[in-house]
């Protein structure tokens, strides 16, 4: 059985980066595929990722993260102030998926779809 | 004070000479993408010698290898950088996906260990790095988290990027996927192995360390 956890966020908006990073591994290492609403920052996303290989061992092997939202192309000036203000009170646009690499094989991201390839619960069981 | 005096004399006459200071040219990207291959023909073709260790094994480069001072040279202009060739960036090792290259698991779980500080490495050296080219493999689909964090980094930093859409040489690469999935930037093919468009990209360099 897998276990899809919504993240609203305004559940992460006033966490500091180190701590929102934080509580998302503890919550993808108890097996969780996580849907967070809106993007992190490039930065948490390194961090994300540096955190994630720090913690890697003989049960947990990673993660698998995709994220998908629309990428408008013209962007009309007041429009792009508008999304910079946005950005700066966090990337709230789009979604973000993160699963355990024990159990999410792949993201497939194509590019306005978003496709979860998960392993057989024989090997997740190893 | 005299330490300042000689940068600006060397600065000077470097500009007269119409070469740049040296600066930091990091290979990042996905694992397998062939970084380290880029590596070798770039040395290999301006100081006659190999700089990387190559495998079909992911994780090869496990810790950040560095050349100093390349020049090329196109026409009349000279370019001198350090190059910087960095373990694959990803966000997960499995120790068992060695051990299908007929590792045994005592080296296999070494490599995955060295590989996961070789991620971090690389990530703590992006700061460093005044230019960068990624290197993709235009065989694979580009769309991937990966790419994509690494590419909002260095914009992030303002650091000029060049894409290398590596492994045209192989019947199912798709250059024209890799640009149309990042259209801000410039993406070339090539291939390193073989060597093909290799001197447009030697040009493409120039363009971006501006």
């Amino acid at each position: 059985m897998l276990t899809l956890q919504y993240i609203p966020h305004t559940e992460l908006q006033n966490m500091e980066s180190e701590d929102k990073i934080r509580k998302l591994l503890n919550l993808v290492k108890s097996d969780r595929i996580l849907l967070v609403e809106g993007r992190l920052k490039p930065s948490e996303e390194t961090a994300l990722i540096e955190r994630t290989m720090e913690m890697i061992d003989k049960k947990f092997k990673g993660i698998e993260i995709g994220t998908i939202y629309a990428e408008k192309k013209n962007i009309q000036p007041y429009e792009l102030l508008k999304k910079q203000f946005l950005q700066f009170l966090g990337y709230r646009e789009g979604i973000t998926i993160i699963g355990p690499a024990s159990i999410v094989k792949e993201i497939k991201r194509d590019p306005n779809k978003i496709e979860l390839l998960t392993r057989d619960s024989k090997r997740r069981k190893k | 004070m005299i330490k300042r005096i000689k940068e600006a004399i060397s600065s000077f006459f470097a500009n007269i000479f119409n070469t740049k200071k040296h600066i930091r040219l990091g290979l990042y990207g996905p694992p397998n993408g062939g970084k380290s291959t880029l590596a070798n023909k770039i040395t290999k073709d301006w100081l006659g010698e190999e700089m990387s260790s190559v495998s079909r094994i992911p994780h090869e480069t496990r810790e950040i290898h560095q050349k100093e001072k390349v020049t090329i040279k196109a026409g009349s202009k000279k370019l001198t950088f350090n190059l910087i060739d960095t373990p694959g960036i990803a966000t997960k090792i499995d120790y068992e996906d060695f051990m299908k290259f007929k590792m045994n698991a005592k080296d296999a779980k070494e490599r995955a260990k060295e590989a996961t500080k070789g991620v971090i490495e690389a990530i703590r050296w992006l700061d460093n790095m005044d230019a960068v080219v990624i290197v993709l493999d235009s065989t694979k689909n580009p769309y991937s988290q990966v790419n994509i964090t690494i590419l909002g980094n260095l914009a992030a930093r303002n650091i000029p990027v060049l894409i290398a859409a590596n492994k045209i040489d192989l019947r199912k690469s798709d250059v024209n996927k890799i640009q149309s999935a990042f259209p801000q930037y410039k993406v070339l093919g090539i291939s390193a192995e073989r060597g093909d468009n290799i001197e447009d990209f030697y040009k493409s360099l120039f363009k971006v360390v501006k």
